[in-house]
């Protein structure tokens, strides 16, 4: 049995944030010591206003191998992009 | 003597000697997210310490400031519980001690919240959303250790067996403190021993901990009668730059 505490990935939405965002990452025997952790690891100057924590073992990720044929077709079709739109000017979260 | 300004020392001297105990585990604990957590909660209490030593000064009149009473004053002279000025130990009977202060701090802070001073129940309000974090956390951390492993739960009802003499203190009753709870000004701290030992009833029974039947209780602590020897040595340490540098600022 490992002694090292479970890694955690921890996301938190800031005070004006739409959506939580990845800060960082920490060790925690649990879910709910993760968040204590988080809490004074990450939010110690009022970053924060909502805390996820996901277990790392949990994240399923894409492997960097795979970066061709996952991305670089994507590359040359710049009509993907909305960017031929004006956004009108009292529209303020984009 | 002043009642007031010895209730003020006793709330700021607890918060500035354990919030200097709890800063001795900086870059000493046993992993990096404890660290920062102890390291936060010994900020918290040093900054609660500016507050009622700063007004422990104002009510004295006298010239000092919240530094001059943290950083010149003598052993005798502080007014803290026997409980924060003890040795830190393992993190486990660090932990319980927190524990043990924490459940009590956040009681009376709930009570000065209505004091009929304002400056207190400001104060009161403004610390007490702090301890209340505390005291999560040191309550979980107790639980945790205590019904954890053989080794953890051996020392943490080690730990509750050699702390549990100092808690009566928290709730002696002396003239300063009649006083106080005439003018409405602090709760008589014997009144606050029933819901104290409720709460920590339920913790150690969830930490699957057996609390002393003695009710035997160490003191001198909050007035100043007789510290332990370890205030001095804490002190030494704690003062010595303002001590061999007076009026040192940077």
């Amino acid at each position: 049995m490992s002694n090292e505490w479970p890694l955690w990935e921890i996301f938190i939405r800031g005070q004006h944030g739409m959506a939580h965002r990845h800060v960082g990452s920490l060790h925690a025997p649990d879910a709910d010591m993760a968040i204590k952790n988080a809490r004074d690891v990450y939010t110690r100057r009022n970053e924060g206003v909502s805390i996820w924590v996901v277990e790392a073992a949990r994240i399923t990720a894409s492997s960097p191998s795979d970066k061709g044929p996952m991305y670089d077709p994507a590359r040359s079709k710049v009509y993907r992009h909305p960017t031929f739109f004006d956004i009108p000017d009292d529209v303020e979260p984009m | 003597m002043d009642p007031a300004f010895e209730f003020l020392c006793r709330m700021g001297d607890n918060t500035l000697v354990l919030g200097h105990r709890v800063s001795e585990w900086c870059g000493h604990s046993p992993v990096l997210e404890e660290d920062i957590a102890l390291a936060n909660t010994a900020l918290d209490l040093i900054g609660q310490t500016q507050l009622w030593l700063g007004l422990a000064a104002e009510v004295e009149g006298a010239g000092r400031d919240a530094d001059a009473l943290a950083m010149t004053r003598d052993a005798w002279d502080f007014r803290n519980v026997l409980l924060v000025e003890l040795p830190n130990g393992d993190f486990g009977r660090t932990m319980m001690r927190q524990c043990l202060f924490d459940a009590w701090h956040d009681l009376v802070l709930a009570e000065l919240r209505d004091s009929t001073d304002d400056r207190i129940a400001a104060i009161a309000d403004k610390t007490s959303r702090e301890v209340a974090y505390h005291l999560e956390r040191s309550r979980d951390t107790v639980i945790g250790l205590g019904d954890g492993t053989e080794e953890s739960h051996a020392r943490m009802q080690a730990a509750l067996d050699r702390l549990y003499p100092y808690v009566g203190e928290l709730f002696e009753t002396d003239a300063v403190d009649a006083a106080l709870a005439e003018a409405g000004i602090a709760p008589d701290p014997g009144n606050l021993r029933d819901a104290y030992d409720a709460r920590i009833t339920g913790i150690m029974a969830e930490a699957t901990l057996t609390i002393p039947d003695s009710r035997f209780a160490h003191k001198g602590g909050r007035d100043g009668v007789r510290h332990t020897e370890h205030l001095g040595h804490l002190l030494t340490e704690m003062q010595w730059l303002q001590r061999a540098y007076p009026g040192a600022t940077w």
